[in-house]
């Protein structure tokens, strides 16, 4: 590949508005980088649950008409205690499509696997031929929860696909919050397993600190961000800008690598993205407030429903209860974990060990596996299966804990446990995922019996972190989501939630486009050996040697290259003159500036050394002029100029010139 | 001149006790640490004393470097670093870092506990030692100081087997340790990108051989298995204890399922369990297809095959045991073999290379009667066998190998002198590149021709390829022109404009003036226009302005008409340029003038023969 011009500017293009689920478009040295591409899901809390088993109760929800009966929509949507969801497999909102020429995207780079969800949309039917780079752990794990998503929704279809509703006429007429979801022709339903198995053949694996050569052009190289398993910050370089991109990253010691600080240093834009987004909460007091539920309801005898990902914090809390539940004296309750990759999540786990925390790697060595879950498993305390259906309606015991999916409690065997768990009061459910409202994603449930529990857990970084990372690496400039800009808009007094950056750091929102302020002056050049050797080098100023070069040029695929100038093949002296014309040696090497001031009495001595002795000479305003009246010649002295006026007499002007240039500096 | 030197310590024209030092771009690595098998005196270790003389190696030393866990790599390490001393960084792969402790600590247990030997490392020592190990993760660039970086690749020999790049400015040397170019049950095969390294420093174990196919190999080693079991022998199976081991339990497994074979295969040692464990636990390190199916069926998991006792040895019928160690130099394989050694009806077979020294090797070169300790002889009436399964590049593998990395010299280690003269001429006919394959204690030294970086103002480089295009033509050469800034450690090419500037300096203007006299009858301005015309309509390409204050200009050419005041007819035309004027240019603009004015027969030129010589002159 040959890139002609090189861009001085970089662009950058926001994609998703979510600041936690982004995909943002960065354009620098002529190559087009896509910074993760995360699935808004929140869109599926609008949908009615998807029942795995039959429900009599949401089968029978009645149609939604207007109240003056203009809009009927009693086939897609129904009144479901006391709000309207939409009836049809739900939908998830895409990063922006229509901003820029997907096509034109060189590479996608992911920092972990929750922001990748998007990739199919993405990859699929956009005319996007570049390349993916993710880790091993972030592409498996990534696949597995693609995987579990297109289960979920395939398990369950629904033949009817609703759209009337989004009708902006008809959108405007509907109950809120129905009417006030945006960009909803967008919406699109969930992709189908070929089309992941397509989108993930462009992934190529990269493991952290791992330098990554785009074009020749960029440098790109993932760095633990201490978040998720194989989870990444990355850093985009050329030899004189860098750009780091912080997304979803942890200082919590819980079990992925340590997040690696350092290498983030000496940035000219630290793109920040993936704050917590419970920034109120702290995730150590989560886990206790879930820990003493949980032993709260068994207690009383009742079971305790964790709606969460398959991947994630789940091993953190099986790890939190296998130390737990014995000092509380619930050992023989059972866990059950059901997801139809429950098995593969749990597997995948274990042999990850280089991407883990110290301590669970050492462990390895041993050779033990570095979660307790797998003793967990050996001692029949936690069980796992791909459903609810087959084994494990036959070994399900009461009362117990279930870690099961979607966290929206729209689709997944999550709505069984609602329907079957929410009517008594006995039964507890937990959320501990931060992405979805706790009381949006409870509402086709209500009235619930059952008690609900909030203890988000997120790690991710919150604002006095930030502000302390900042302090430590010092990028130049900060561009992030404008929500870190603004406290929360419950909490608008509270001004420790948010960024206060000096300089202010850049805000974007969904779809806008920044330019970030990079001044390139300089490129990277080799000079071939052969070519450095002959440079000649003279000392300008004490400690300042200058050198003219005079060399070829060869650029290929954004390397440059100077060689020495190749030896004129001899020209057969030539007959016509005309042809002398043509071929005017453009390869003479083009003459030096010159510099400095020529000394009179000094300049005198030369002439008279070289046989001119008549010199008259007469000061003018600015300096001397020289007659050398044997010659019938001019030298005209000045500090920053030399007119040498000569008639026809080719020699001696030549000598002249020679004699003046000994005395000035050539650059 | 800058140069890479290369001093094996062992493995020079030798398999065992791999130790080589490299120098490049003034820092030192030591590549592997390990032990000779075939030796049981000083020459068992590298001699360290040619490092220095007196005391520790820290100072000496950047980094050490262990390719893979077999102890001919990494078994002088903790020797190295424990007893003769060293401080700094030992990097290894995290498979490396797990199992090489467990066979150092067999291998201190054997050597001390058996043998009685002194003087040798202690399981403290192996723990200390680990605690200087900085794992690797495979392309991960690791920064060991500011200059000195390195990066591991897939080997393909063993669970956690690296090739390893390291990296000094732009000088650099590739380190394959021993890898595989064919992948295998178990392991992948070995891969690196074009890094084209000054010396790529291969292994060359088979360097002669070129293996036929795998599954040739598997069927044949499985027929004599099964031959042997049929007729009611015993088929012992030395191995080390993570590697082949698991290799060919694999194919065992299989096979006895296929077959529904029903004689007991055993695993000896208590490493079983543990070892299997690790290839679960290092599943990413495995080959594609065990890395997808782990999930559903891990491969590593063996139905059929049983853990050892002792006293198995003795029981009657028909059996398959693999033993450790893999040369028959000691422990469990050799009194398995002692035992069995006296029946025809037995087999042993050597899936692996042995080192000159061992029983292993005496047998392959068969030896009948084997002289034992305390005088006793015993006599080999078993059938030996030798399956190459050990997982080395074959003289095809290592071919590939360059092909991959386009190295500018080959340095060939870990092989037979014999075997590495051939393999080196056919490298240097092929290649056409330098091959060294140097002895232990003998350095060899590397010229390289670094290219030297620099930062070229972005204006200067834009206006280049603007003006010359990306590619140079080699009929149409163009020349740049710049100045090069050396200030500090910074080298910096900016045009000469720019670099006056910056240096604050002002230009000096070196002008040229020369006046030709030319007959024309017309007016001055007359004249002029003519010249103009006539230049425009020959000089084309070139820039001809003729300018409002009665000059014409040919690209920064100044040309004035005047008549002197005797004689109106007697033009005098003044010529001006710049000493950045091309002379050539400048000469042939008056020729041309001169060949107008003569043409029209209105000219007489005095000075016409004066300006043609000089357009050779210049």
């Amino acid at each position: 590949l040959i890139i002609f011009m090189l861009k001085s500017q970089c662009r950058r293009y926001c994609l998703s508005g979510h600041p936690t689920l982004p995909c943002n478009v960065l354009k620098f040295k002529s190559t087009t980088i896509m910074l993760d591409c995360g699935l808004d899901t929140t869109s599926a809390l609008y949908f009615l649950p998807l029942p795995l088993v039959h429900s009599s109760r949401l089968s029978k929800l009645p149609g939604w008409a207007s109240k003056d009966g203009t809009v009927n929509l009693e086939k897609e949507l129904k009144e479901c205690a006391g709000r309207v969801f939409v009836d049809s497999q739900p939908e998830f909102c895409l990063p922006e499509v229509e901003l820029l020429d997907l096509s034109t995207v060189d590479v996608i780079l992911i920092s972990n696997y929750h922001c990748m969800m998007a990739l199919p949309y993405i990859t699929e039917h956009t005319g996007f031929s570049g390349t993916v780079y993710a880790t091993e752990p972030t592409f498996q794990i990534g696949r597995l929860l693609m995987e579990e998503l297109v289960t979920f929704m395939e398990r369950v279809p629904k033949a009817q696909s609703a759209t009337c509703w989004k009708n902006k006429e008809i959108q405007r007429m509907l109950p809120g919050p129905l009417k006030d979801a945006v960009d909803v022709w967008s919406w699109k339903r969930c992709y189908s397993m070929q089309e992941v198995n397509s989108a993930l053949s462009k992934v190529q694996l990269v493991g952290y600190s791992q330098k990554v050569e785009l074009f020749g052009a960029v440098q790109v190289t993932p760095l633990s961000s201490g978040y998720s398993l194989g989870s990444s910050n990355w850093i985009i370089q050329s030899h004189y800008e860098k750009v780091s991109y912080v997304s979803g990253s942890s200082l919590l010691t819980t079990h992925p690598q340590p997040m690696d600080q350092s290498s983030l240093k000496n940035s000219d834009v630290l793109i920040l993205t993936g704050l917590t987004q419970i920034p109120t909460a702290n995730p150590d007091g989560m886990l206790g407030e879930f820990c003493s539920n949980l032993a709260m309801t068994i207690r009383a005898g009742g079971n305790v429903l964790v709606p969460c990902y398959s991947s994630g914090v789940i091993y953190d809390l099986l790890e939190c209860l296998y130390q737990f539940m014995d000092s509380a004296n619930l050992g023989t309750t059972p866990f059950y974990f059901i997801s139809p990759v429950a098995n593969s999540s749990l597997e995948f786990s274990q042999i990850f060990a280089e991407w883990l925390c110290q301590n669970k790697q050492s462990k390895v060595y041993l050779p033990e596996p570095p979660f307790p879950h797998a003793e967990l498993i050996q001692t029949n305390k936690l069980k796992h299966y791909p459903s609810i259906h087959g084994e494990f309606s036959s070994e399900f015991r009461q009362p117990c804990v279930v870690f099961t999916g979607h966290p929206s409690l729209r689709f997944g065997d999550v709505v069984h446990f609602m329907e079957l768990w929410g009517k008594s009061s006995l039964n507890t459910i937990i959320f501990t995922e931060p992405d979805f409202s706790y009381l949006d994603a409870l509402a086709p449930y209500q009235p619930l019996a059952m008690k609900c529990v909030y203890c988000p857990i997120d790690t991710r970084l919150n604002f006095h972190q930030v502000s302390k990372l900042l302090k430590e690496v010092q990028p130049l400039h900060v561009v992030c989501p404008e929500q870190y800009t603004q406290p929360p808009p419950a909490q608008s007094h509270r001004s420790d939630l948010m960024l206060e950056l000096q300089p202010p750091p850049m805000a974007y929102r969904r779809c806008s486009v920044l330019g970030l302020p990079f001044r390139r002056r300089y490129e990277r050049i080799q000079l071939q050996p052969e070519l450095a050797k002959a440079l000649v080098p003279s000392e300008i100023k004490p400690g300042i040697s200058v050198a003219t070069v005079s060399a070829v040029l060869q650029s290929k695929d954004n390397k440059h290259v100077l060689q020495p100038v190749p030896k004129p093949t001899p020209v057969p002296p030539s007959k016509k003159r005309k042809r002398l014309m043509e071929e005017v040696p453009e390869l003479l090497s083009p003459k030096p500036l010159l510099s400095g001031s020529i000394p009179l009495d000094a300049f005198l001595a030369s002439l008279h050394k070289s046989g001119i002795t008549e010199v008259k000479v007469e000061e003018t305003a600015d300096g001397h002029i020289l007659h050398l009246q044997a010659e019938d010649a001019l030298i005209q002295l000045e500090e920053d100029a030399t007119h040498i006026v000569c008639d026809n007499n080719e020699p001696l002007r030549t000598a002249l010139r020679d004699l003046v240039l000994r005395f000035l500096q050539k650059l | 001149m800058p140069d890479i030197k290369v001093t094996p310590l062992g493995a020079g024209q030798d398999v065992g006790r791999s130790c080589i030092l490299v120098s490049v771009g003034g820092k030192n690595i030591m590549l592997d640490c390990g032990m000779h098998m075939g030796y049981n005196d000083d020459r068992r270790f590298p001699d360290f004393s040619y490092i220095t003389q007196n005391g520790r190696l820290t100072d000496f030393l950047d980094c050490v470097i262990i390719s893979h866990f077999h102890l001919d790599h990494c078994g002088a390490l903790p020797y190295m670093s424990e007893m003769v001393g060293y401080d700094g960084p030992i990097y290894m792969t995290h498979p490396t870092k797990a199992i090489c402790p467990i066979l150092l600590e067999d291998f201190r247990k054997i050597t001390v506990d058996k043998k009685g030997e002194t003087n040798f490392f202690t399981s403290q020592m192996i723990k200390d030692c680990m605690k200087k190990v900085v794992p690797l993760n495979l392309h991960q660039t690791v920064q060991v100081d500011d200059e000195l970086e390195i990066k591991a690749y897939y080997a393909g020999h063993v669970l956690g087997a690296a090739m390893v790049l390291i990296k000094v400015g732009s000088e650099s040397v590739v380190y394959t340790g021993d890898y595989n170019m064919t992948p295998d049950r178990h392991l992948g095969a070995a891969w690196i990108d074009k890094c084209r390294p000054d010396i790529l420093i291969s292994e060359s174990t088979y360097a002669t051989t070129i293996r036929d196919s795998k599954r040739c190999r598997e069927r044949d080693f499985l027929k004599k298995v099964h031959e042997t079991i049929e007729r009611g022998g015993k088929v012992l199976i030395p191995v080390f204890a993570l590697g082949r081991a698991q290799e060919l339990c694999i194919l065992l497994e299989t096979f006895w399922y296929r077959m529904n074979l029903k004689a007991p295969i055993y695993f000896s040692t208590g490493l079983t369990e543990k070892a299997n464990h690790y290839y679960k636990l290092f599943i990413t390190w495995t080959n594609q297809k065990i890395r997808k199916t782990f999930v559903q069926r891990n491969m590593f998991e063996f139905k059929h095959i049983k853990a050892f006792d002792r006293s198995y040895a003795d029981n009657p019928g028909p059996m398959v045991v693999f033993a450790t160690p893999g040369m028959l130099h000691a422990g469990q394989s050799l009194q398995i073999f002692k035992k069995w050694a006296g029946n025809e009806k037995n087999m042993v077979i050597m899936p692996g290379y042995c080192v000159q020294g061992t029983v292993g090797h005496k047998i392959l070169n068969g030896q009948k009667k084997l002289e034992m300790e305390g005088r006793a002889t015993l006599e080999v009436k078993l059938q030996v066998e030798y399956m190459s399964f050990s997982a080395h590049a074959d003289a095809k593998g290592i071919m590939q190998l360059i092909r991959m990395a386009e190295p500018r010299n080959m340095l060939l280690v870990h092989g037979e002198a014999k075997k590495m003269e051939f393999l080196k001429d056919k490298i240097e006919q092929e290649f056409s590149i330098s091959c060294y394959m140097p002895a232990n204690g003998e350095t060899t030294t590397v010229t390289t021709n670094p290219s030297v970086p620099v930062d070229i103002s972005l204006n200067l480089l834009k206006r280049e390829m603007a003006l010359g295009g990306p590619l140079p033509d080699p009929k149409k050469p163009r020349t740049m022109h710049g100045t090069l800034i050396m200030k500090d450690s910074s080298l910096r090419l900016v045009s000469p404009e720019q670099a006056l500037k910056e240096l604050g300096l002002s230009e000096h203007q070196l002008r040229f003036t020369c006046r030709v006299h030319l007959q024309d009858p017309h007016s001055d301005s007359d004249t002029l226009s003519r010249i103009y015309s006539h230049l425009k309509s020959v000089l084309k390409g070139y820039a001809v302005q003729h300018l409002p204050d009665g000059t014409v200009m040919v690209e920064s050419i100044v040309l004035k008409v005047s008549s002197s005041g005797e004689d109106p007819n007697l033009k005098v035309i003044l010529l001006s340029w710049s000493y950045q004027v091309n002379e050539n240019k400048v000469f042939l603009f008056i020729l041309l003038l001169f060949i107008y004015f003569e043409v029209k027969g209105q000219v007489k030129s005095p000075t016409r023969h004066e300006a043609i010589p000089t357009l050779t002159l210049i």
